[in-house]
């Protein structure tokens, strides 16, 4: 038991409620969340450590012992989780210091961003499924504020669909939840794994799971359920489309990872390798196919999100410890990848005023550094050797063909390819070609823009030079979650 | 401005009922956390009782005779929620361990005192300030 673990929900809520009576100070707001998402990471560091030493530790909220309490549970999968969600919080945080809107400000921005991390560490936290989906909620809800903060007209047609949809997969969550109580009589993850392992999960059960994957993939954007994420993630400032695009659909493919390790996880052959598999095969297809058909630079990211989240989710589907280290090590690759790309191109619109790729040009010429931390993140995303996106895609591919999956291989490789394509595209567009800015543009200084963006850009480098540690510490949290036996001893201590 | 409604009834039978909400929804507040109340249904049944007294005497009354910022009395709601958790994490409990004491108080005798009670006081105001916040918004929106 240690009571430090309930610190990365309650310290974002506390500042968050703090943040309001700041609302209309726009300096002090700033100091108070500045620091505090420091104090973030540095807190989510030490946790990091101590899952380490000790593999699993719980903490029964109200001394009401598991399962008939609330138990918050921190392995190392959480615990990986918790860190790289605050070093983005605060890396996204500092930037929109510099880009967001004084309006934006006024209206609760910086308290529902706390909040928003309230939910999403958790989700990783919780050790109940029906706490999952109150979590779920608490993001959520902090996601539908942030999402229409500005009110622009596009802003409010687009979140209605977002708030629409996510209520829709709230509700099957609910019931899914209603449903497994029904069939084990508990909700605690530890107990259900225990129950779901002496009924040898028959068919009802594996029903129940579906139902739990069609509504984690609609949060985590697999097909068919991704279309409302290019478009929502649109609209919102670049800061905030940087934190959703890195954090939130994979809290969805945390909850997907959780569940079919801990869970469902004895008819591996129709749930992980036929559904989980084919899923993931289509949405790296579509996800790549449509960022090679957009010529807009926030939407061909966007599309990227959902293609990698395919990855995520093959790894998972593939069910072997190489494969699921392989799945792990792309999230922590893919998370910060991909919100310094957000973040990029929201320098960039600072520097051109458009997300247009076609109407841009020549910026590596006014904005070498910018063009270059482009680079090496999009060519990482890609997939290029000395970078964290090849040894991250390598042990899923090399999985995939030792489990005989030659088809999905087959098209990770593709949808490889194909990314390379549309960053080289965006870097034709972008930084190559002619110049077409106007002398102002040419001397706009984003140098305080790309402060919080080096780390992100320097962790990429860092995960792959150091891909062997790295990739040590993904098995090893491949090998404690595909032991459903660790998590479930330490919660119910048998 | 329309003309002053007559409404003479309503306005005597109001002052009488929200009187009868606000102690019933101050009965459910203290009888929660064993029994069915608590600070949720407490803090709704109160913003009733505001509500039914805005239908009658006007928004402009309710400011004057509750000048709170409820935006400001929702977050108060919530660090109070928090705090108690973390009055058991300092006492070297798990988080939102819950401890209760019986004290003999004048008048009301031998009472239940718990520290869940401060919780549910959180609970009570954030649920107040919510709804008081929905309430005053689109009542502004209209004029």
């Amino acid at each position: 038991m240690s009571n430090l673990i309930i610190l990365p929900i309650i310290f974002p809520f506390i500042i968050g409620a703090v943040l309001v009576f700041f609302a209309k100070k726009s300096r002090a707001q700033r100091i108070i969340s500045g620091v505090s998402v420091l104090a973030m990471v540095g807190l989510t560091a030490y946790l990091a450590i101590m899952a380490y030493q000790q593999d699993t530790v719980i903490l029964e909220a109200g001394d009401w012992a598991a399962p008939y309490g609330i138990t918050l549970v921190l392995d190392n999968l959480a615990a990986l989780m918790l860190l790289i969600t605050s070093i983005l919080g605060a890396a996204c945080l500092f930037f929109a210091f510099g880009t967001i809107s004084e309006k934006r400000e006024r209206y609760y921005f910086y308290p529902f961003y706390f909040f928003l991390l309230v939910g999403v560490n958790g989700s990783f936290l919780t050790g109940d499924i029906f706490n999952l989906f109150v979590f779920f909620e608490v993001m959520l809800l902090s996601s539908y504020v942030l999402i229409v903060n500005g009110g622009t007209k596009y802003q409010l047609r687009e979140s209605f669909k977002y708030v629409i949809l996510n209520i829709f997969g709230s509700a099957l969550f609910v019931m899914a939840v209603a449903w497994i109580y029904s069939i084990t009589g508990t909700l605690n993850f530890a107990h259900l794994s225990e129950r779901v392992a002496q009924l040898e999960q028959p068919g009802i059960l594996t029903v129940v799971g579906v139902m739990f994957f069609i509504v984690f993939a609609a949060k985590g954007a697999l097909f068919p359920l991704y279309f409302w994420l290019p478009r929502s993630y649109f609209g919102p400032p670049a800061a905030l489309a940087a934190l959703f695009g890195g954090l939130l659909t994979k809290v969805g493919i945390y909850a997907i990872i959780r569940v079919f390790t801990l869970i469902f996880y004895h008819e591996p052959l129709f749930t992980h390798k036929g559904l989980i598999v084919t899923v993931a095969g289509f949405t790296m297809l579509f996800g790549v196919l449509g960022a090679v058909s957009q010529y807009d630079f926030k939407r061909i990211l966007s599309y990227h999100i959902i293609s990698q989240v395919g990855y995520m989710v093959m790894g998972l589907g593939i069910f072997t410890p190489l494969a699921v280290a392989g799945a792990i090590y792309y999230i922590v690759h893919h998370m910060f990848v991909k919100t310094a790309l957000f973040l990029l191109a929201g320098a960039t619109e600072k520097i051109t005023g458009t997300t247009n790729i076609k109407e841009m040009g020549g910026l590596i010429k006014s904005h070498p550094v910018l063009t270059w931390s482009f680079f090496i993140a999009a060519i990482s995303l890609a997939g290029i050797p000395p970078l964290s996106g090849f040894f991250s895609k390598f042990p899923i591919i090399l999985g995939g063909f030792q489990e005989g999956q030659w088809v999905i291989s087959a098209v990770a490789l593709l949808v490889g390819l194909l990314t390379l394509l549309s960053m080289m595209k965006i870097f034709g567009y972008v930084f190559w070609g002619e110049n077409k800015l106007t002398d102002r543009q040419y001397s706009t200084s984003v140098t305080n823009l790309l402060i919080p963006i080096a780390p992100l850009v320097a962790f990429s480098v860092i995960l792959g030079l150091a891909a062997e540690p790295i990739f040590t510490y993904s098995l090893h949290i491949a090998e404690q979650i595909l032991e459903p036996s660790n998590y479930v001893d330490a919660v119910l201590k048998e | 401005m329309i003309k002053e409604p007559n409404d003479m009834m309503f306005r005597v039978f109001i002052r009488l009922i929200a009187v009868i909400v606000v102690t019933f929804s101050i009965y459910l507040f203290f009888s929660g956390h064993n029994a069915p109340g608590g600070g949720f249904i407490g803090g709704l049944m109160s913003a009733i009782a505001i509500l039914v007294i805005y239908l009658v005497f006007g928004i402009d009354r309710i400011k004057a005779a509750l000048p709170f910022n409820y935006t400001y009395m929702m977050s108060i709601g919530l660090l109070l929620a928090i705090a108690t958790g973390i009055i058991s994490w300092i006492a070297g409990y798990p988080y939102l361990k819950q401890f209760f004491d019986y004290f003999q108080l004048p008048f009301f005798g031998e009472v239940e005192l718990t520290t869940a009670l401060i919780f549910d006081l959180g609970v009570y105001l954030l649920v107040v300030g919510a709804a008081m916040t929905f309430i005053l918004t689109i009542v502004e929106d209209d004029s």
